[in-house]
């Protein structure tokens, strides 16, 4: 339990401190296309009769961690798999939908690995790490082979071969899908690869069990504290290392596309133990999702970005149109903004420029659809123009499914009057610090998939969270973390260690603190309040001053939050307030965080827009000569500032250049 | 809207639970089934009484994990047209006044942990006994190497959709787990990857199914239609025809 703040202040540099450069040591010298086989080869090996004496926690059961967990237990380690679901097939990586991109160049259209690196390092607006995303698109194509001998039914052609699409901007035609539940399909293949291994015992699964605090003997991360979510049983676990693989923290934001049980206590509490976090601040919010329809919404549904190929986006040029029928409204009183202001790409501009552009217009009051506090949020998607060219049955045969979901939630026939869509939450880019091996800054502790930092920089293009997912989970942690496990055994560790106890000790009192305060405001009127003030100061556009106000709005309310908050019941039960409430506690201390490394970062770059960093057009503008790094934070107590720690960002292969969409 | 709700309530596994009756005021007709359940808790909460327990995450229709059977049908859709998980049904499918009642999965593999929550692990155990394909990482041949012709796969992709939510062992009147059973099997039947362990996976997952206590199939019908992905029934015929070639299999034990 943490009441106390960190001190405040009016200028950035009140609000860190900066410490010594950190660099990743584990990717070897060498041409970037060698690095990962190096890397392989000089990596320790465990020999497969050593493997099953030594056990690794998986917390997760997404690609990322389902994928891990299903390749360890067949290397022949002992595995424990974590999961706060009933089942570990539900994770959320399942809800994605476009695609999986790989270098396959299936289509004959000049693709290669080291086009799939530019794209990805481009599209990252030139802050991700060079080494792990070349390696990122050179596994690739392995996990397209993998997920086929899995039997995940990808999209096919009549002559039996697999079908592509492009996405994203991207030149080529490199991602494979399984219609609009790519997602879906890729998560069954995994789960079911983990449900053999579960049955083969190499694999002990636990569901309905949330990681709380992770366990760290003679600075080695060798286990975790969990919460049995049925019993409310708090018991340690150990094992020789510790893969945290527990996804994005978008619910920062309360309202997003993240399932609802997205949290990010797992990266948290490692975080606290000294884990650091890198480029908390970079987040990727998607244009094209269905608005807010009400104080009492509770997340947002995306629809893919594919719908702006052929849908035009506008809102009424005058405020007062606002409120009319939309087919009402003449076309010379409409204003197609993307296209007015961006004539070349049009409503095709990037996922960051569209979103910031809708913000704009509902800020200057001419958002469209019901009025959610004091401004309607919403702009317009209109298919007339593509009904009238390719005929319904045309668009049907091409968006259909995202038709009926739209009439679905929103109770509206989008074939009769234009969808209106708005910006929302649905990925975050930062996470837990790792080097090339995926090794956090505490020995022991590997972060994988949406968790970690490593592969978007600044901003992710479509199709390449589920690539990441499954990469590190099938093909890379399976070949760094024997480099780690070969020096074992550690020594011998069990729950009576004093670290053990410690830590079982911190859940349980953080436990019987929220249950003590009985107070008069729900949890979720706390998160919500969150929500409220990230969107607004840490969201599609920063500013120094909103953000300076921000971090004293949440140091505020974690205060009240602890004086005020009423979670019923009792621990020794199904308790869902009690989940929700300690999740909450460790988004509000992370939300301060990412309020900070926005401040810190006075340039634009991918997702993270300030003001302050802008062309004269109103574009953003990166300052390479100060910001060419990684932000790793150091935890430094709750009542010290957070500590600066600077990977700088080396580009070998690539030149770096300015984004245009003009 | 104002709706009467009718929910029920059970402590714990071994409690014995009851219909309650509650007022859910001020719900939008924009406002999923859940959000107004959230909505309902958040009232509870602040009149100290206990929140209504029920699982759920994406709350996008496709993770699986919500599912309550509403005014007798699993996950709600009632007359509708429109296939739906509890998730995406909407309040404007009710009208204003109505009582609503709303109720957990009901059947013996399936126990109750609290209120609306149940605990689905059976299903799980029927994947561990050969819902898969045995292929370890790494070992795959290049994705092009056996084509699948397009029927098949849009028929395995199907069955595939499968989000595991239990609705179909809900709306059965013997409990039978088949139809969530006969998906695995048809998509896995309809691959050549999925040839070697064919006859082999279609025994383990049976015996498991049964040995769950999960009841037979006597094609009624009810789980494809509260399916909401609308598995097809005639993946139980695949499932029948698969199971009779097997007794006919050596390799098959």
């Amino acid at each position: 339990m943490t009441t106390t703040v960190r001190p405040t202040g009016t200028r950035p540099e009140d609000f860190f401190s900066v410490g010594a450069e950190i660099r990743d040591t584990k990717a070897p010298a060498g041409p970037i296309e060698q690095k990962w086989s190096k890397r392989k080869f000089e990596a320790k090996l465990v020999n497969p009769s050593n493997r099953r004496k030594l056990s690794v926690i998986i917390v997760g059961t997404g690609l990322a961690g389902g994928a891990a967990a299903a390749s360890l237990g067949e290397a022949g380690y002992n595995v424990l798999n974590f999961c706060y679901q009933d089942s570990p097939r539900r994770a959320h990586s399942i809800a994605a939908q476009g695609g999986i991109n790989a270098a396959k160049n299936y289509r004959n259209d000049n693709d290669s690995t080291y086009r799939l690196f530019y794209d990805t390092v481009k599209g990252g607006d030139y802050r991700a790490r060079e080494t792990n995303v070349y390696r990122l698109a050179e596994v690739s194509a392995n996990i397209i082979d993998q997920c086929v001998a899995q039997g995940v039914p990808f999209a096919r052609e009549y002559g039996g071969l697999l079908d592509n699409r492009s996405f994203g901007g991207v030149q080529v035609q490199r991602t494979f899908y399984a219609r609009g539940q790519t997602g879906q399909q890729l998560l069954i293949g995994a789960y079911q690869a983990l449900e053999r291994q579960v049955a083969a015992g190499t694999v002990a699964m636990y569901t309905r069990h949330e990681m709380l605090e992770v366990i760290i003997v003679d600075g080695r991360a060798r286990g975790i504290v969990t919460r049995d979510m049925v019993t409310g049983k708090v018991e340690s676990f150990f094992a020789d290392a510790v893969v945290l693989a527990t996804g994005g923290y978008g619910n920062v934001f309360f309202l997003s596309t993240n399932a609802m049980g997205c949290n990010v206590t797992a990266g948290w509490r490692a975080h606290r133990k000294g884990a650091y976090f890198g480029n908390p601040c970079y987040t990727q919010i998607h244009p094209t999702c269905i608005p807010v329809h009400g104080e009492t919404q509770s997340k947002l549904t995306l629809m893919s970005e594919s719908l702006r190929n052929d849908g035009r986006i506008w809102v009424p040029k005058r405020a007062e149109d606002c409120e009319k029928d939309p087919r009402q409204i003449a076309e010379a009183d409409r204003d197609y903004y993307l296209e007015r202001i961006y004539p070349a790409f049009g409503n095709l501009v990037p996922r960051d420029i569209a979103s910031r552009q809708a913000k704009n217009m509902c800020d200057e009051g001419r958002g469209v659809g019901p009025k959610v506090g004091d401004a309607r949020r919403g702009v317009y998607l209109d298919f007339s123009d593509a009904i009238g060219r390719l005929g319904k049955d045309g668009v049907a045969a091409r968006y259909g499914n995202l038709f009926d979901m739209y009439a679905q939630i929103t109770g509206e026939d989008p074939y009769e009057t234009p969808m209106r869509i708005y910006p929302a939450v649905h990925y975050t880019m930062g996470g837990v610090w790792v080097d090339y091996d995926l090794s956090s800054s505490i020995p022991g502790l590997y972060v994988t998939g949406e968790a970690n930092f490593s592969d978007h920089g600044a901003n992710r293009l479509g199709a390449s969270a589920l690539m990441q997912g499954l990469a590190d989970g099938y093909f890379v942690l399976p070949n760094t973390i024997n480099d780690y496990l070969a020096g074992a055994p550690f020594t011998k560790v069990d729950a009576s260690h004093p670290a053990a106890v410690e830590a079982v000790k911190a859940v349980k009192d953080q436990i019987d603190a929220l249950l003590a305060v009985d107070g008069t405001r729900t949890v979720d009127s706390f998160h919500k309040e969150l929500g409220h003030i990230m969107w607004e100061y840490c969201g599609m556009e920063r500013t120094e001053a909103g953000l300076i106000k921000a971090i004293g709005l949440i140091q505020k309310l974690r205060e009240e939050f602890w004086a005020d908050v009423k979670v019923s019941g009792v621990n020794e039960d199904f308790n869902q307030t009690l989940e929700r409430a300690g999740r909450v506690v460790d988004l509000m201390e992370l939300g301060e965080l990412m309020c900070v490394d926005a401040l810190h970062r006075r340039e634009s770059c991918g997702g993270h827009f300030r003001a302050e960093s802008q062309t004269e057009d109103g574009e953003a503008l990166r300052d390479d000569d100060k910001f060419l790094y990684v932000a790793a934070w150091e935890y430094n107590g709750t009542a010290q500032p957070p500590i600066l720690h600077k990977e700088p960002l080396v580009y070998e292969s690539i030149e770096l250049k300015q984004r245009s969409y003009k | 809207m104002n709706i009467t709700l009718r929910v029920w309530r059970q402590a714990n596994a071994q409690a014995t639970g009851k219909m309650v009756t509650y007022q859910v005021k001020d719900v939008s007709p924009d406002m999923s089934f859940l959000e107004m359940l959230d909505l309902l808790n958040e009232d509870l909460t602040l009149k100290g009484e206990e929140p209504v327990a029920f699982d759920h995450d994406c709350r996008e229709g496709i993770c699986g994990m919500c599912g309550v059977v509403i005014n007798g049908t699993a996950h709600g859709r009632g007359d509708s047209p429109v296939a739906t998980t509890t998730c995406q049904l909407h309040m404007r499918s009710f009208s204003d006044g109505a009582t609503i009642d709303v109720e957990p999965w009901r059947a013996g593999p399936f126990p109750v942990i609290k209120d609306l929550a149940v605990d689905r692990s059976a299903f799980d155990r029927i994947i561990q006994a050969g819902g898969f394909i045995s292929a370890n990482t790494g070992a795959a041949p290049d994705a092009h190497a056996a084509p699948v012709g397009k029927l098949k796969a849009d028929r395995a992709f199907d069955a595939a959709t499968c989000i595991g939510c239990g609705a179909c062992v809900a709306a059965c009147p013997n409990s039978s787990g088949m139809l969530f059973t006969a998906a695995k099997i048809t998509h896995l039947a309809m691959l050549p990857q999925g040839q070697p362990e064919r006859y082999s996976r279609i025994k383990t997952m049976i015996a498991t199914h049964d040995a769950e206590g999960f009841g037979g199939c006597t094609n009624i019908g009810e789980c494809s239609a509260v399916c909401p992905k609308e598995i097809p029934l005639d993946t139980i015929s695949q499932l029948n025809r698969d199971l009779i070639a097997s007794l006919f299999k050596k390799d098959g034990k």
